[in-house]
């Protein structure tokens, strides 16, 4: 997916090779900062409705691209399309924003917290209001919109911040690492609502480190490491980069039968794993069969996107992520 | 833009500057931080009149310092005789004359003790007799009351009326000197009073911005508005505040002024001011405006100054060399009053920063307007330029976000690092 400043297309279509509208298109986009390298020829094409997510570790070049996505800065090389204009500010009021650094006015009251974002965004500040409170009922938090920030819960409050963010209605909502900082509780709540946008057929899109959101949540994902991306597509596809995985276990610890096995097979006492050959298992279960291994356990799994991250970003990009997200890849 | 992108689009600035106006006007206004602001300026004046008391004080006890006189009692007679019909014509030009001792004749008497010892009100003493007077004082006050004492001496006992010549006296309201001065003197005390507000004032907006990046809500707003259209908003809510603290300072001062009964004091101290050039009306109108753009053209710099700056700490820091910066401005401003129609009055005026303080005094002493309309637009158009650059730095230094660890070390930090590193791995 990647491509070299000078590859990129002059001017960008605003369909996804005929198969529909896209909310965000972007080619080459390349950022420096004082000489670093931080966003490398970034190639991203999210379709309108869906729920997108950016899966990378802290410092991979996500913020940046959503930044530039956004025209907060500007890249320094490539193009991009919001909702099929090319200058990001044109369509600002048709675009929510939650970033990564979560920011209210801790004296403000959570009503009018939500009101003047959507007054940053052209919403009248007496219709803000009136829809803040809707907002902030539909959410079960009425009886938190007289109270100011300061006296709010994070999570509460990071609630309110990403109700600010929808409060005008936007068609395309951007959410830098929305889950990050929530507990559990909470970030369920927070998938809940991002289905509930797109099932109204608003584009949400998500950066996260965290690869299980992603994988609940997204039908399409771009996965960025050093400032590049070496994945993007639907999520299927990435799982699909690698061979379903195998899990045997047998009778007998070892036999002739043990040269069946596929190169890559790993050995646990009885347990074998490898990845599911191309001729298929049946070979294999053949051997084994007329070996006399004794057959306990078998299961052929897809793999999941944790294992298409490792495959896709490598093994070090995968361990900074889990590293991030204070777990294994199910956290 | 088409009209439904326009729509869509971002606010435009004005409208964007009002939204963040109003939340920060607001904010400021209804906040109990704001009671202290408006507190905070009484506390100089409170100080300046207990300073003006004393001053007063020490004034009066100048004023009533005397010459005091140690001769043989006809002597003595004759001398403060001879003050009493001087006085009435020379006025202040000869001190009040007081008896210090009569003396026994031959009695000896030592002035300088007298003047050693520091008594109160003697400023001098004068000894001997009036045909041969010894005169004992500070050297510097031995010259000015050398003619005037003489003078008593020598009518204390040769008294003869002097022929006058005769004279008639023909009072006009001023004179050209006596306008240029006077009026220098309303462009001063203008100058001083704007200084004084914007100094008060525009400080405030070197930490607006913190709030902002403290609570991280910068990111939102420059996602949403322009940052040129922040940084106006900021400065109007500021300036809007400013106003309210103003015109509640003039109140509690005019009342004050007003229970006290002291308004016809302050009318013959006004009085004592020349009418300015434009006319008093237009020039409070002119104070007004200038104020609004010496705040817009320092509040932009200092915003700009401030929202460099991460922590309140670092505006703590910042805060001197700024104060000093203003001072340098009206330092400048003030010399180029002393030379009007100069260079450096040109310059005063060209110079941004400078111009709304040269404009108030040349409303002060000149009457044409058509260069305050060249002035205000020269002013505005630097106050927009100063918000765009500002704006611009902003944008561009503080939203880079970036990968931390893959930023190049400086020099020191990579040393240190290195340092730790090999420490870690010997312990």
């Amino acid at each position: 997916m990647h491509t070299e400043p000078g590859d990129r297309p002059a001017t960008l279509s605003s369909t996804d090779g005929g198969a529909g509208p896209l909310a965000i298109e972007a080619r080459g986009l390349v950022k420096r900062f004082d000489g670093t390298l931080a966003v490398d020829g970034v190639d991203l094409l999210v379709p309108e409705g869906a729920i997108y997510g950016i899966l990378g570790p802290n410092g991979a070049g996500k913020t940046t691209t959503l930044r530039m996505l956004l025209g907060i800065i500007d890249p320094d090389a490539g193009v991009r399309r919001l909702l099929g204009h090319e200058r990001p500010h044109d369509v600002s009021r048709l675009v929510g924003y939650l970033p990564e650094e979560r920011g209210l006015y801790p004296s403000m009251k959570a009503f009018e917290a939500i009101a003047f974002m959507g007054a940053l965004r052209g919403v009248p500040l007496k219709l803000g209001r009136e829809r803040a409170r809707e907002l902030l009922a539909s959410y079960g938090l009425d009886h938190a919109a007289d109270r100011q920030i300061r006296q709010l819960s994070k999570g509460m409050a990071q609630t309110v911040q990403l109700l600010g963010t929808l409060v005008h209605e936007p068609r395309l909502v951007v959410l830098d690492e929305p889950f990050s900082g929530l507990d559990a509780l909470n970030q369920g709540k927070l998938e809940g609502m991002i289905r509930a946008l797109a099932a109204k057929g608003t584009t949400v899109i998500f950066s996260t480190h965290v690869i299980a959101h992603a994988e609940r949540l997204c039908e399409q994902v771009a996965i960025i490491a050093g400032g590049k991306v070496p994945f993007a597509g639907s999520v299927d596809v990435a799982r699909d980069r690698i061979p379903p995985q195998v899990r045997l276990e047998t009778r007998a610890p070892d036999g002739p039968w043990r040269t069946a096995f596929p190169a890559d097979a790993r050995q646990e006492g009885r347990v074998w794993h490898f990845s599911l050959p191309e001729s298929g298992i049946e070979p294999l279960l053949r051997a084994l069969i007329e070996g006399d291994a004794g057959i306990v356990s078998l299961s052929i799994e897809r793999a999941g996107l944790h294992d298409a991250f490792v495959s896709i970003a490598g093994e070090a990009a995968a361990r900074a992520l889990e590293a991030e997200s204070g777990g294994g890849p199910g956290a | 833009m088409s009209a439904r992108s326009a729509a869509a689009g971002r606010l435009r600035l004005w409208q964007a500057a009002w939204v963040v106006a109003r939340r920060d006007f607001v904010a400021v206004l209804f906040s109990r931080a704001f009671l202290f602001f408006l507190l905070g300026p009484l506390f100089p004046v409170i100080v300046a009149a207990l300073a003006g008391g004393v001053g007063q004080q020490v004034a009066e006890e100048t004023g009533n310092a005397q010459i005091g006189i140690a001769m043989e009692t006809n002597d003595v007679d004759a001398m403060l005789a001879s003050w009493e019909r001087l006085r009435s014509r020379l006025g202040p030009a000869i001190p009040p004359m007081t008896a210090l001792k009569r003396l026994d004749p031959g009695e000896p008497f030592d002035g300088r003790k007298v003047m050693e010892e520091r008594r109160s009100n003697i400023a001098a003493v004068v000894t001997g007799t009036p045909h041969s007077i010894t005169l004992t004082a500070p050297e510097g006050r031995l010259s000015r009351l050398q003619g005037p004492v003489s003078m008593v001496a020598a009518q204390a006992y040769d008294y003869v009326p002097p022929e006058d010549p005769r004279m008639t006296l023909q009072p006009v309201s001023t004179s050209g000197a006596q306008e240029r001065s006077t009026r220098i003197k309303t462009a001063q005390s203008a100058m001083a009073m704007l200084f004084l507000l914007i100094m008060l004032l525009a400080g405030m907006v070197l930490s607006n911005l913190v709030e902002e990046k403290a609570n991280k809500i910068i990111e939102v707003l420059a996602a949403a508005i322009r940052m040129d259209a922040l940084f106006l908003g900021k400065l109007l809510a500021m300036l809007a505040v400013s106003m309210v603290g103003i015109t509640v300072w003039a109140s509690v001062i005019g009342g004050v002024i007003v229970l006290a009964g002291t308004e016809g004091q302050l009318g013959s101290q006004l009085h004592g001011l020349a009418p300015p050039g434009v006319g008093w009306p237009l020039f409070f109108v002119f104070s007004v405006v200038y104020f609004a753009m010496g705040y817009l053209l320092l509040g932009s710099i200092f915003l700009t100054i401030g929202s460099m700056a991460a922590t309140v700490r670092e505006v703590q820091t910042l805060s001197m060399p700024v104060t000093m910066m203003q001072l340098l401005v009206f330092f400048f401003a003030n010399f180029a009053l002393t030379q009007q129609g100069s260079a450096a009055e040109l310059a005063a005026i060209i110079f941004p920063l400078s111009s709304p303080y040269a404009m108030l005094a040349r409303a002060a002493t000149e009457d044409a307007l058509w260069p305050h309309a060249l002035a205000l637009a020269w002013q505005a158009s630097a106050v927009i330029v100063f918000i765009r650059v500002g704006a611009g730095l902003f944008r561009k230094r503080v939203m880079k976000s970036g990968p931390q660890a893959r930023r190049r070390p400086g020099k020191l930090r990579g040393f240190l690092t290195r340092l730790r590193t090999r420490n870690a791995a010997q312990g």
